[in-house]
């Protein structure tokens, strides 16, 4: 089964110590190293900031385009991973070993599968 | 009352019913389906049985019977999905006739239904769901039991599990047992529902019964089931002989009028002195292992109110040191309430109360009515009656159980009288 496994977070307001980031950067690295050797990883990419975000609808035949993301929240989608895996439990497992578990939140969202009947 | 008032023809038929579908469940990766050729499979049974005598293998022939149905049922079907799960379930031909062979290996089944515990108590489920899928699912009630063993329509039942199912399909909640090292993580969510369903019998938040039968009953067999599954685990042994040791005193916790009756008013006579037996004997076991768990703690404590011949004669030091180790191993403020109860049954009223006046001051209880009505009792005990009346009335502002607000009533009549 795939998973897409969203990763979220606060967006730090000022920039953190070049020392910090560069722990958190290892972190991230090393976790990306080992999630694209295990088999399981399909794809997977770091998003901008959400102050980058454009939000679009059609109304009416015509594009209504604002400024920012679609949900003001406190945590955004900072990333995210697409895994193929056996079950929920695995796909539960590497979200737990990313290092987004521990400064945000972990969503874990099956793909939906269209019966080919 | 006895542990089981339930019809034994009915406990059979729920147990055999509890194994099927576990298999079916494996079998077929879909619940629903494996719900309905269980069905059929056991009214099939109802059916013949009576005509052609029961069957050398009842838990083979009910297998099979189930088995050939789903194959009906998964032909008519046509799709894509379908013809996979025929081609499946033909494969598991083989299995069928071992298990319907005269030395069948009841471990099979076995392994099958603690896979099902741990997909119902999975902890992606929420936990109203996870409570209602054992019940259903492995304790074998139907949908309107368990809907009216929680006080809602049987409708939103109904409407839980669907989404609950659902939930298990889509996100691909598997249906195994966890390996060895996963066990610790996994474990004490499976224990929790099992405790949560005999909580609710007893702690029913609102309406008349103060104990549910049904439930409490229900939680012990499915504690027993999960024993026999899981002998080796400490805490199962522990969990059951909690149960056990708590359930014994409900035939004297309400009088012939339906009054809350106290543990020091008990008739401990009237305690079911096998299921005490039974708990003490689990008791010893489970406390073997070292550090004991929650559960094996609070059975110990348990075990300790059943062995007393009354409440003076209790050894409240023995239970002051057991919540000692439950609030290092488990820390939680009702467990430093229970102990500040036990503290002052040992040292005298004072000092249960200045320890009950600092979980008052943290706030966290705030809303949980036995923390106002034990400080109201120390208070009573210490002769001040007006400070006594007001802790009543605020428990009973909380109060949602009939039985436990009558006797509320009768504490805070005692206490206005007295002042």
């Amino acid at each position: 089964m795939q998973y897409l496994l969203l990763i979220y977070g606060t967006e730090p307001s000022e920039q953190p110590a070049p020392e910090q980031l560069e722990a958190e950067m290892a972190e991230w690295f090393a976790y990306d190293e080992q999630i694209r050797k295990s088999g399981f990883y399909v794809d997977g990419n770091a998003l901008e900031r959400a102050n980058t975000a454009t939000t679009l609808r059609v109304r009416d035949g015509d594009r209504v385009v604002t400024d920012g993301p679609f949900a003001e929240t406190r945590e955004v989608l900072g990333g995210y991973y697409l895994v193929d895996v056996p079950d929920l439990d695995t796909a539960l497992d590497w979200a737990a070993k990313c290092p987004g578990a521990r400064f945000g939140s972990m969503e874990v969202r099956p793909i939906t599968v269209f019966d080919q009947g | 009352m006895s542990e089981r008032a339930a019809d034994p023809a009915e406990a059979v038929f729920r147990e055999e019913w509890g194994r099927l579908l576990a298999t079916l469940v494996r079998w077929l990766g879909d619940f629903d389906l494996a719900e309905e050729v269980a069905a059929e499979a056991m009214a099939a049974a109802v059916e013949r049985w009576p005509v052609d005598g029961v069957p050398d293998r009842p838990g083979g022939w009910l297998l099979t019977t189930a088995r050939r149905r789903a194959v009906d049922t998964l032909r008519r079907r046509q799709n894509y999905a379908a013809k996979l799960a025929v081609l499946k379930i033909e494969s598991e031909r083989a299995e069928t006739e071992r298990l319907t062979a005269p030395v069948a290996e009841p471990d099979v089944i076995g392994d099958d239904r603690l896979r099902l515990f741990f997909t119902c108590c999975h902890p992606a489920l929420g936990a109203e769901a996870r409570v209602a899928l054992t019940l259903r699912y492995l304790a074998g009630l139907s949908t309107a039991q368990v809907a009216r063993a929680f006080l809602v329509p049987e409708g939103t039942m109904a409407q839980r599990l669907v989404r609950a199912k659902h939930k298990i399909g889509k996100a691909g909640i598997p249906y195994r047992v966890p390996s060895a090292a996963e066990l610790p993580g996994r474990l004490p969510a499976v224990l929790r529902v099992v405790y949560v369903i005999f909580t609710e019998a007893y702690a029913a938040s609102s309406g008349a019964a103060l104990v549910q039968p049904d439930l409490a009953g229900e939680a012990i067999r499915l504690a027993r089931i999960l024993h026999g599954l899981l002998p080796a685990e400490p805490e199962v042994g522990g969990l059951l002989a909690l149960l056990l040791l708590v359930d014994a005193r409900r035939p004297a916790r309400v009088d012939d009028d339906g009054e809350l009756v106290l543990l020091e008013d008990q008739d401990r006579s009237r305690w079911n002195h096998a299921m005490i037996d039974e708990g003490r004997a689990l008791v010893t076991s489970a406390l073997r292992h070292r550090p004991p768990g929650p559960y094996a703690l609070q059975a110990a404590i348990a075990a300790v109110h059943d062995e007393a011949p009354s409440l003076a004669e209790t050894d409240w030091r023995q239970i002051v040191a057991l919540y000692d180790v439950l609030r290092a191993t488990a820390p939680s403020p009702v467990v430093d309430l229970n102990r500040a109860v036990a503290v002052a049954m040992l040292l005298g009223p004072e000092a249960g109360l200045a320890l009950i006046d600092t979980l008052v001051a943290a706030g966290t209880l705030d809303r949980y009515h036995p923390l106002h009505a034990a400080r109201g009792h120390l208070l009573d005990r210490l002769g001040r009656r007006a400070e006594a009346a007001e802790a009543y009335q605020l428990a009973l502002e909380l109060c949602g159980n009939d039985p436990e607000r009558a006797f509320l009533e009768r504490c805070l009549a005692a206490a206005r009288a007295a002042g």
